[in-house]
Order: structure tokens, then sequence, then C-alpha cells
């Protein structure tokens, strides 16, 4: 793990998205530092989902360059996202719930011995060492994902993302379907991630959480971006008039 | 609602595993259960018909070696969530290509016609669901009418003799070590089918693609390609099937395989294989093979007509899928 550096992780520039004729992105610049908590807030619409999907290699920008750690990437697919050290905890999680919590943190990277045969020792041990450190409360590694409450996993999925993610981490909305006290829960392990040296860019529609865990806030309007905000000095009041255009 | 269960997990031991108890999972060991009340049902009923010989045993082991193997691949296609209905029609294609082959060019030629038929199906089929996007249930419907229509033209429904002796021991009457060759085929099988289904990046992610096909894909797995490579192994096992039947039979006919299907999913299915993916077993599948197997010869030991055989056997496929889809819901 390398020491705390100033070097921006990620590096967003005149990033501008259409789609034909409709543009859903334009002029967006960014830059996320690690261990920076970045929040992106806006309305249903404003083009929170379209810019995920950019930077998670979904979607390619129209113009405009992405930059990781002082290199400029084009990412063509989501697997190349992940291998510049990017992982999205989607809204749906994407887990697979019939099988057990080690085998969706290694999901499609599996780990195996010098047979090809799937080293499990290893992925149980990595899975348990990780779950502790971010104190996600499990029964065990061996649980079957379907068995967990929804705070558990939100909790497995960010621990997933935390295992793969060198750089960036991005959540759609990690607290969406939870009840207070999961809400609690994973707002902890999100804010534990800044000890980890990686950005995370989250997307809330809750101002309260926004303003427990970000460093800065970012308002997008109609794709367009209105202001980049430090936390602490700002209130929910101007973001609320920056996110409707209302005084 | 989701509501917090933090209170129901010990603050002070996170790590701790669940009791034995709570992670033997009954439904698991349902085909277990199941088999040793048939056997010793049968065992007690029919101690003077014979059933306990050696001999009548055996039988049972040889007589559903094709089934077994065939029971290996769709394990695989439905843990991906998919579903092959053509295997038996490939049973067919399969031995009689083999069967014609042998004949003309020998039995080198054969086997590879004949496993080259499968795999060729497989092929078609795997094409149509994982790049086409077409449902396999639908896909190997047609296929299945369609090539049991090719394997009736093929030989305009004569019987082909296979007389290869050489293949015929290889794949049917002969034995290695004193152990029926037909018992090779199904350890050998079972064992590699095991080892990739648990124990391989592949199997994993079979189960990944069958369990939730967004999160295999969005992880990086080819989930096409997944779909595709079980839909050819159903195909390739199908054809070997095929020709363990024709080397026991010492002939291929249109008619080899035709009552398999359903014989094949029950077997599946009661070995704890769920018919909507992301879970199965393959030892459980050559149990419940074996099980439909003792099935059969009890009842026609106890004299049962083929219709109350019928009967039965579809009793207990219902029993199966009833338990099998409870798991699913719980």
């Amino acid at each position: 793990m390398q020491t705390s550096s100033s070097e921006p992780v990620l590096v967003l520039k005149d990033i501008r998205k259409s789609f034909g004729a409709v543009t859903a992105i334009e002029n967006f610049s960014l830059d996320i530092r690690p261990g920076e908590i970045v929040a992106l807030v806006g309305d249903n619409g404003a083009g929170k989902s379209t810019l995920i999907k950019i930077i998670s290699g979904v979607y390619a920008p129209s113009s405009g360059s992405i930059t990781i750690e002082g290199e400029t990437v084009s990412m063509a697919s989501a697997s190349m996202a992940r291998a510049h050290g990017i992982e999205v905890v989607y809204q749906d999680l994407a887990l697979a719930d019939q099988q057990p919590v080690y085998m969706n943190m290694f999901l499609g990277r599996e780990p195996v011995n010098r047979f090809g045969l799937l080293d499990r020792r290893t992925m149980i041990a990595e899975t348990e060492k990780l779950v502790k450190e971010l104190d996600v409360r499990i029964p065990s590694a061996h649980a079957t994902i379907r068995d967990l409450s929804g705070g558990q996993r939100q909790g497995v999925a960010i621990a997933r993302a935390t295992r793969w993610a060198s750089k960036l981490i991005l959540l759609d909305e990690p607290t969406a379907a939870l009840g207070v006290a999961e809400t609690a829960k994973v707002e902890a392990i999100v804010q534990s991630l800044k000890s980890r040296n990686i950005g995370v860019l989250i997307i809330s529609h809750s101002l309260d959480q926004v303003f427990k865990l970000s460093d800065r806030i970012c308002v997008l309007r109609r794709g367009k971006q209105i202001g980049l905000r430090n936390t602490a000095e700002t209130n929910k009041n101007e973001i609320v008039s920056m996110i409707t255009g209302l005084n | 609602m989701s509501q917090p269960k933090q209170a129901a997990t010990p603050l002070s031991t996170p790590m701790e595993r669940p009791s034995l108890l709570k992670r033997i999972n009954l439904q698991q060991y349902v085909v277990y259960l199941g088999f040793l009340a048939i056997f010793l049902f049968f065992a007690i009923v029919l101690r003077d018909s014979g059933f306990l010989t050696v001999r009548n045993l055996s039988n049972i082991v040889l007589q559903t070696a094709p089934a077994t193997i065939m029971a290996i691949g769709l394990v695989f296609v439905l843990s991906a969530g998919e579903i092959d209905l053509s295997i038996g029609s490939i049973v067919a294609v399969s031995a009689l290509a083999a069967a014609v082959t042998i004949n003309a060019y020998g039995m080198v030629a054969g086997i590879a016609v004949g496993l080259g038929a499968g795999l060729a199906i497989g092929l078609v089929n795997g094409v149509l669901v994982a790049y086409v996007r077409l449902p396999s249930f639908l896909v190997t419907l047609a296929t299945m009418g369609l090539f049991a229509g090719v394997a009736r033209s093929l030989t305009d429904l004569r019987s082909i003799p296979v007389t290869d002796s050489t293949f015929t021991g290889f794949f049917g009457s002969g034995a290695l070590l004193g152990i029926p060759s037909l018992v090779w085929w199904t350890v050998i099988a079972i064992l590699i089918g095991h080892i990739v289904y648990r124990e391989t990046r592949f199997g994993a992610h079979v189960l990944a693609t069958g369990d939730n096909n967004r999160a295999a894909s969005v992880s990086g797995i080819s989930v096409p390609r997944i779909r595709l490579a079980v839909m050819m192994l159903s195909g390739g096992l199908a054809a070997l099937a095929g020709l363990l039947y024709a080397g026991r039979l010492q002939a291929a006919k249109y008619t080899l395989g035709e009552t398999d299907l359903m014989t094949v999913i029950a077997a599946v299915i009661v070995g704890g294989t769920l018919l909507n993916g992301g879970k199965g077993s393959v030892v459980g599948a050559l149990v419940g093979s074996l099980m439909m197997g003792m099935l059969n010869n009890g009842l026609i030991l106890m004299g049962l007509s083929v219709s109350d055989q019928m009967i039965v056997r579809g009793l207990i496929i219902l029993a199966a899928v009833a338990v099998s889809l409870r798991e699913k819901a719980r």
C-alpha cells in the first residue's frame, strides 16, 4: 500500500457523451484523490448513471479524456476498467445468490493451484481477513449469499470491490434498499475505505448521507456540471438549490 | 421490507460458522435416503425374486451407464440455467453414425464420427442458445424432433449391426481387471465430471452463469461462451452414451435413447440439481441415475405392467421436482 500522495487516482477532463442528438453529459471535469470520498448528486435523469458507466468502461465518452494515475486511458469494456483498478458496486449488487461468500468475492477471478483446480483455501482465508478488516458481520465465508441480510450482502459487495480496486470504487446508491441500522453499518464500511488510499465516488439521493460521508460534492443537473463544493464549506440549502436550479 | 438483522449475528464472534445441524441441507441428502429406502423396499419385497443377486445388481449398474453419462452433461446444462431436451435424439444419431462408419471405415473413424455428430448437434444448440439468444427449451425441443427424424432417415429405420469386437468390448461387453468396461466408463466419467464441476474455474463459472448471469457477466465471465460450452458438453456426452449403447447391444437403431430423456432429467433433479440453475451435484446425479435404474428393475421384477411402471416413475419424478422447487423458494 502506497503512502498518501496528492496525485489524483482519476482525472476526468471535458467529458461529453451524446446518444444521437441527445446530449447526456457535457463538459464534465472531476479529479478524485486517493483516500477521498466524492459524492455525485443530482435529480433523476441528471446523468449520474451515464457518468458511472463511462468511468466503469461500459460507455466510451464521445469526447474528453480519462486519466488514471497520470496515464490517459481509453476503456472499451468493463473488464478494462477493472484491469485499471476501478471497481463498481452496483445497485442490484451483482452477487450470485446460491454461491458462498468466498466464491462471490472471487467471481470471475478465482485463483487456482498448480493443478488448475480452485484454490478454496486462499479464497476463504482472504475473504475472512477482508470481512474482518471491514467489519462486515457475516456468519462465515462459507455462508450462502441468499441467507444474508440486505446489509450483509451490501457489505460483501463492497468488500469484493475493495479486494480488487487499487484506484477507485464507484458506489451506486449503496444504501437505497436498506433499513436504518443497516444503512449506518454500510456507511461505516464506506467511511473505513478512506484509510485504504483509494478514491471513492458515491452516488446517493440522501443528502444526510452525502454530508456524513463525502469530502467533496459534485452536482449534476440535466447533464451539466453545476458545481463542485468542499463538503465542509457548503450546506444542504446550497446543494439543494444547485440540484433543482431554484433559489 | 428489509429489516436490520445485526442482532441475529453475535457481535463478539462475527466469524463463527453456523452449527453443523444448520449447515446440513436435508435436500442434499434426499437422494441418498431415497436410494436407500427404495433399495431396502425391493430387498425385502423381492427377496425371493432375485433382486439381491450380484448378477441382478450389476445388471442395474450396466443398464444405467448410458443414462448416467448423459446425466453428467445435464447437470452442467441445468446448472448454467439452460436445458437440453435433444439428448435422446443425439444418442440415436451418434450411435447410428458410428455404426455405419465402423462398418465402412473401422473403429477409430466410427468413434470420431459418432462423437463428432454429438458435438456438432451440441454446437448447433449452443450457438442458437448463446449467440442467437433463443430459449434453450425451445431450441432443443426443435432439435430433439429434428434429429429424431434424421436418425430415422439415416438408415431408413433399419437396425445396423456392430460387429467390430474391439469396439463392442471397449464400449460394451468387455472387462478390464475383472470389472466391466461400462462400469469403468461410469466411474471415470463421474470422477472427471465431479472434479470439473466442483474444482475448476469452468465449473464455478457455469454455476455463476446459472445463478445470476448479470453478476457473472459484470464479473468478466463470458456468459455466451459458458452457454455454448455446456450445450456442447451435453451433446458430446450424449454421443458417448450412444456409443455405449451400440457397444452393449452390438447394434444401433433409431429407437436408442428414445425414452431416456425423462429418466435422465429425473435422475439429475432427484440428485439435487436445481432446474433453474446455480446449484447441482454430479455425484447426486449418479445416485439418482442408479435409483431410477433400480426402480425400473424392481418394478419389472415385481411384475408390474409397463403402464403401471410409468405411473410409479411419474409419481417419483413429481415428488423429486416438488422437493427441488421447495428448496429454491426457501
